[in-house]
């Protein structure tokens, strides 16, 4: 999935159900491999759901989903799921340590512990840390650790959940920093956030859904300076649209 | 009668009961465990129409009286019973039997709820961190591995303890099928309290020696 002609995902036609609530339509959507879509949206619009489908954990009721301009299959196989990690919005611990949380991929990979663990560690302030329990920990270091556990896998895709929602600024500064290195190796990224200085800062195209549809979705630069929906110009006024 | 159950504890008889118990008790809960993990793992882990009826079944299970156990075992294994040509009735082999099917629903239904009370949060970010189905269960297992505990400890403590079983399908036979239950009943009958109050606390002391040595399991399991 690295940077070429074919988009890293293409969603045609997307229904994503509830109950009989339609959460998500979306009718076409590229992700270009090797880039960063920032989504961005008000609390509910659909955008955890979004990273669901794409990571294949659930299924959309319609539509379908390329990976590579392949169909993505369910249940996707082994190879295709390990190349796609999220790092979800509540990162839930394994009860161990925090450093066994960040091996833990590594190890259902069979593989031994390498130095990128402790290279991860060190970058994300986690290395005090490293023997503690990793369900004892504060909000902003689960997230870093979940950060951690998904990079220590090398994904080709990375799925981002609010990584810095629990941060401090410093902290926001060191978690960025260590995003633009992985955009550096060419990994696609999709970046939810709230923060719209978040996208602006780190994605190279930015969507935003209301209500489970997407309003507009342009270079970021673009979207930011020059949003073409009113409904886009209202949600960075900071209005509550839906 | 101080001095009688002191003596009586020496009595190689009571060895032969002690270790009978301990393999009776001991087969039955691994046969149970072996079968009721993996069994209440799936029924917690799965969605499947029919499930709520499966953990009634399980949850009534777990309130089986040993003695309708025992009785079902008896018919089954008399001669006209469906499995009287093996013989078992009236040896460990029965006792054995009856004890693992009393054990299996504790065992089955309270790794259901273990496994149930571990964060479905936590199963999805498993998988997409790379784990195999059999990996995400092996997880789930070693997230509820004090909820496993409890299990086998509840089964044990249900099957150690229990007399209506054994006595019925086994006899209650003197060297062959006497084990400290039925002993502590038969030396009651006999006005013999002093044994039956020294068995009692052997009993009492085997339990606390595998519970403890279970917990040690669960402590190591991390
Ligand atoms: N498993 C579920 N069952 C039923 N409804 C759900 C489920 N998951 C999400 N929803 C609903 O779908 C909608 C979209 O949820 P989603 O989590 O994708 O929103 P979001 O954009 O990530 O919001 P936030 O910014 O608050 O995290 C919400 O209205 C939510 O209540
Ligand atoms: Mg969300």
């Amino acid at each position: 999935m690295k940077a070429g002609a074919t988009p890293a995902y293409a969603l045609q036609g997307i229904r994503h159900r509830y109950g009989d609530r339609t959460v998500l339509e979306i009718d076409r959507l590229e992700i270009a491999a090797g880039r960063t879509l920032g989504v961005v949206g008000p609390s509910g619009a659909g955008k955890s759901t979004l990273l669901r489908l794409l990571q294949g954990l659930e299924r959309p009721a319609e539509g379908e989903i390329r990976v590579d301009g392949e169909l993505f299959p369910y249940p996707a196989p082994l190879a295709l799921a390990r190349r796609i990690t999220t790092v979800f919005q509540r990162p839930a611990m394994l009860d161990r340590s925090v450093r066994d949380n960040v091996t833990f991929g590594l190890r259902l990979r069979g593989k031994a512990e390498e130095p990128v663990v402790d290279a991860l560690l060190e970058r994300l302030g986690l290395a005090p840390l490293a023997r503690a329990d990793a369900r004892k920990l504060s909000g902003g270091e689960t997230q870093r650790v979940a950060l951690a556990r998904a990079l220590a896998v090398e994904p080709d895709v990375l799925l981002l959940d609010e990584p810095a929602a629990n941060l401090d600024p410093a902290h926001v500064a060191l978690v960025e920093a260590l995003i633009r290195d992985v955009q550096a190796r060419g990994t696609t990224i999709v970046l939810v956030t709230h923060n719209t200085h978040e996208a602006r800062r780190l994605a190279h195209e930015t969507l935003l859904l209301l209500d489970g549809k997407m309003v507009e979705a342009a270079p970021t630069a673009a979207f930011f300076e020059s949003p073409t929906n009113a409904r886009t110009r209202a949600f960075l006024a900071g209005e509550l649209v839906y | 009668m101080i001095d009688d159950s002191l003596r009586a504890l020496g009595d190689p008889a009571l060895l032969n009961i002690v270790f009978l118990t301990f393999r009776v008790t001991g087969l039955a809960l691994v046969i149970a465990t072996a079968i009721g993990v993996p069994v209440g793992a799936a029924v917690g882990l799965a969605r499947f129409p029919g499930k709520r009826l499966v953990t009634l079944i399980l949850y009534t299970g777990m309130g089986l009286p040993p003695v309708v156990v025992g009785l079902w075992v008896y018919m089954l294994l008399s001669r006209s019973g469906a499995l009287g040509s093996l013989a078992w009735l009236f040896t460990p082999a029965a006792m054995v039997l009856a004890q693992t099917i009393i054990a299996f629903p504790l065992v089955a239904a309270l790794t259901m709820s273990a496994v149930e009370g571990v964060d479905p949060e936590l199963r999805l970010q498993v998988r997409a961190l790379g784990a195999t189905r059999r990996q995400s269960s092996w997880i789930v297992l070693r997230e509820a591995r004090i909820g496993l505990t409890a299990a086998i400890v509840a089964a044990f403590g249900g099957i150690i303890s229990e007399v209506g079983a054994v006595m019925l399908v086994g006899g209650n036979i003197e060297g062959h099928t006497r084990v400290l239950t039925t002993a502590i009943v038969l030396s009651t009958r006999q006005g013999d309290f002093g044994l039956a109050m020294a068995l009692g606390t052997v009993l009492l002391l085997l339990a606390l020696g595998a519970n403890a040595f279970l917990l040690q399991l669960q402590g190591r399991a991390r």
